[in-house]
């Protein structure tokens, strides 16, 4: 690992140190499939970066933080540059003007020809895809539960301005609650009737599992609130009896079927950087997250109590592709 | 269970973030103390948990001659998970995993035991609600396949209940010759449909080997020159630095070609060598496999095209290692090789004239596995020949382990002020190939044999034909009195580099 630090610089410097770097670590190849912008502030980089290389050992990447710091005074960019043994990393700190034209200084720095991912750690733009460094990446990745307030209008704003190629982490934590549910109904394989998602409020991960259960099952999801820790169960309603998984503790779920016995299932919630890891692995238009979201919005702001209603369910509008800019 | 992708409305092919679960079911481990149990399968089993593919309530019986009860069962399990498992130790994955662990002490010939056993799948299926589906692992020496299978027949433990499924898992090796293949899978087939029978060939199971079929078959660039008018040769390496350490009993009259090279390194070449299947199902991979297989032709004079040693004495990587012959419990007088090299040619319009040459050894240089296809020169060089003195053929090079990935070797100017032309290596290396997101062979064939997917599975056909191709040259080889012997550390024994010599070519070094 090489770690070199340049200041008042810009991209075309960067770009020759990263190549001195690589020179000295005598050139190794690195193989890097693809780049990840990391949008961030000085508080959270640490953490986002540290997640991002975990993922880049499964994704070698070259990494590229973006630390937007005061837009008063005049532009200035600071640059760290490391090469270690799983790709690049570039940290970028950026002042004055230059803080609106960030995507002028990434630009350059991109991987040819291989995709690009935009992560926003924290908070992010209204409207990500029409976001200048948004629109680098062929895939956006947000955290609204990340947010400390406003979680419900934000993941309304998110979804409503969805285009193929985002998603939120919300939907990243569901899956092994939805692998597990998927598993339920292919063992017990009944006409589901109605059902319950229980969880923290101002959840939105419940929010989304409740909107993606009332689009798949065709039926009206109650959504009701606990003490959490996240999402603490879900149930689903059949003729023969209650499927459901409930997670008190946030890590050992119970898993229950109708005529069979209760059974443990590891369910733990999962550091960023396996969430990161599973949103690294396809980099296509999530089709079932967007249907899930539009089926959220559909249903409107959600509040515990309510009852998401089938009309919430409709089609998924078919992702086009965007052009890669 | 595999068609409830269909009817269940959680299930939609477009969302690929779910993972494929196994449905309800157990496993039954026969041979639960060897190393493969404790090594591989069942710190498998911990991670195919951990990373959320086991069905809940899946079920794990141990079957042994061990005086247990399921709690010093749990605790062997528990051992081999924390030091075997990729992937970190998690007390609630443990805890859900082992609340399914059962042991049954016995002999393969112990009618009692095997009541016993029918009783705790019964237990299992009431209590953890396995749903009667079961697949019983062989990690035992083929010898008492058809005590256990009789057994499992006799119990009626090889018939599933209604809507259930029963499979059997065995491992290499596959019989020693055709005729005892035959006889294995008379025993094997005769109790288990076809389509129940796993046979584990860890290989198949690898990224790397997989990754053959997506480099060959996902690319425009490779077919156009995959075939005799531009490949000169292939060379397919698997080369051991370790010696037979304690598997006497199991390696000597074996030896390396029945050991690797029969099921291995002929599945490699026939992954390498084979035309596109038509889709990657099971029947239409095997259909490919076989037809390249069945294409194979042995070089008439086998005392010049084939080769094989046996390590004696040496210097191996800074240590002083000794011969087989004095390895404990190998006869002085074994002529088993531990070393085996031949020439294969394969009669179709693709491969016409182009030899593959598979090698396999213990005590070798070093640990590796790799497939290389190696191309004819140019046919007209534009430039002195002192310009390209140093310009060999170009290669391409699939490294199967360690340092999985993919090197191309070609030639490119020497910087300076004169043209002068010498080989260079570009290397692909995909980062994740050590990190725990790639699963370990194991994890993904039991996953399969779980979900009943069969495609990485070999059939008997495919095992018989290689047998078919091997048996002359193993026949020759014990007419012929004592392997060749080489020094261990270093490539072999001198007649496998003058086996290459005499085709005008010579091995890589890996």
């Amino acid at each position: 690992m090489s770690t070199t630090e340049l200041t008042q610089t810009n991209a075309s410097e960067i770009a020759s140190e990263i190549l001195k770097a690589r020179r000295r670590a005598g050139s190794p190849s690195m193989g890097m499939v693809m780049t990840l912008i990391v949008v961030t502030d000085e508080g959270d980089h640490y953490d986002a970066l540290k997640a991002a290389s975990g993922a880049s050992r499964e994704h070698p990447a070259r990494i590229i933080g973006v630390i937007r710091r005061s837009a008063r005074g005049s532009s200035k960019l600071d640059a760290e540059v490391r090469i270690g043994a799983s790709g690049e990393s570039i940290l970028l700190r950026m002042s004055g003007e230059l803080t609106g034209h960030a995507e002028s200084v990434v630009l350059p720095l991109l991987l040819p020809d291989s995709p690009v991912v935009v992560w926003w750690p924290g908070k992010a733009p209204k409207d990500i895809a029409e976001d200048p460094l948004g629109s680098l990446g062929n895939r956006r990745i947000t955290d609204i539960a990340a947010l400390e307030r406003g979680r419900e209008a934000a993941m309304l704003a998110q979804a409503e301005n969805y285009e193929p190629g985002d998603t939120d982490l919300a939907w990243t934590r569901l899956t092994p609650w939805r692998a597990l549910l998927a598993a339920a109904l292919d063992q017990y394989p009944a006409k589901v009737t109605g059902a319950v998602v229980a969880a923290e409020r101002a959840n939105p991960s419940a929010d989304l599992l409740a909107a993606w259960l009332s689009s798949r099952l065709k039926v009206d999801v109650t959504r009701t609130n606990s003490k959490g820790p996240g999402l603490t169960a879900v149930t689903l309603e059949t003729g023969g009896g209650e499927i459901s998984i409930s997670r008190p503790d946030g890590v050992l779920a119970r898993f229950t079927t109708p005529n069979s016995p209760d059974r443990p299932v590891a369910l733990k919630r999962r550091e960023l950087r396996e969430l990161l890891d599973e949103e690294l692995r396809r980099l296509d238009p999530d089709d079932v997250y967007a249907a899930a979201a539009r089926a959220l919005i559909a249903k409107g702001s959600p509040r515990a109590g309510r009852t998401t209603t089938r009309k919430a369910a409709k089609p998924a509008r078919t992702a086009k592709k965007r052009p890669r800019s | 269970m595999t068609t409830a992708g269909k009817s269940n409305p959680l299930r939609e092919e477009e969302d690929r973030r779910l993972p494929r679960i196994a449905g309800p079911c157990g496993l039954v481990i026969f041979g639960v103390t060897g190393d493969l149990a404790r090594k591989k399968l069942m710190p498998a089993l911990y991670d195919l948990a951990n990373r959320g593919l086991l069905p809940p309530g899946f079920a794990l019986v141990g079957f042994a001659r061990r005086d247990w009860a399921h709690q010093d069962f749990a605790k062997i399990v528990h051992d081999s998970v924390r030091e075997y498992a990729r992937t970190p130790f998690r007390e609630e994955v443990w805890n859900q995993l082992s609340e399914g662990f059962r042991f049954v002490p016995g002999d393969f010939s112990d009618d009692v035991a095997f009541d016993q056993l029918r009783d705790t799948i019964d237990e299992l299926a009431r209590v953890r609600g396995t749903g009667g589906n079961l697949a019983f692992y062989l990690s035992i020496p083929p010898k008492f396949f058809p005590d256990v299978i009789g057994q499992l027949k006799e119990h009626g433990l090889s018939d599933p209940p209604a809507d259930a499924w029963r499979r059997v898992v065995i491992e290499k090796p596959f019989g020693s010759d055709l005729k005892t293949a035959q006889e294995l899978n008379a025993v094997v087939e005769g109790v288990f449909p076809q389509e129940s029978v796993f046979r584990i060939d860890h290989y198949l199971g690898k990224e790397t080997v997989q990754n053959i079929l997506a480099f060959r078959f996902a690319n425009q660039f490779f077919e156009p020159i995959w075939n005799a008018n531009y490949v000169d040769h292939v060379q397919i390496t698997m080369a051991e630095d370790i010696g037979i350490g304690g598997r006497a009993g199991y390696y000597d009259g074996i030896g390396a070609a029945r050991d690797v090279i029969q099921n291995h390194l002929i599945q490699l070449m026939a992954l390498v060598a084979m035309e596109e299947p038509v889709s990657f199902e099971a029947k239409a991979l095997r259909t490919e496999k076989q037809k390249v297989l069945s294409a194979v032709k042995l070089p008439e004079r086998l005392d010049r095209h084939t080769a094989r040693g046996q390590y004696a004495a040496g210097w191996q990587g800074g240590q002083h290692v000794i011969g087989y012959l004095d390895e404990s419990d190998i006869p002085r007088t074994s002529q088993t090789e531990t070393f085996a090299a031949v020439k294969l040619e394969i009669d179709t319009r693709r491969w016409a004239g182009v030899p593959f040459y598979l090698r396999t050894g213990k005590r070798l240089g070093r640990r590796v596995t790799e497939v290389a296809v190696v191309f004819k020169r140019a046919p007209h060089l534009p430039f002195d020949a002192t310009e390209t003195e140093e310009l060999g053929q170009n290669a391409l090079v699939m490294r199967i382990q360690p340092d999985e990935g993919v090197t191309v070797r070609f030639g490119a100017k020497i910087p300076g002020s004169a043209m002068e032309i010498r080989d260079v290596n570009m290397d692909f290396a995909y980062g994740g190939a050590f990190t725990e997101s790639s699963p370990e062979a194991y994890e993904r064939l039991i996953l399969d044999v779980l979900l009943g997917d069969p495609p990485l599975f070999p059939r008997h056909e495919e095992v018989e034909m290689s047998w078919m191709i091997l048996d002359p040259v193993i026949e020759h080889w014990a007419q012929h009195g004592q392997p060749d012997a080489y020094e261990a550390g270093t490539w072999g024994p001198r007649s496998a580099h003058e086996m290459l010599a005499r085709d005008g070519r010579s091995w890589r070094r890996p």
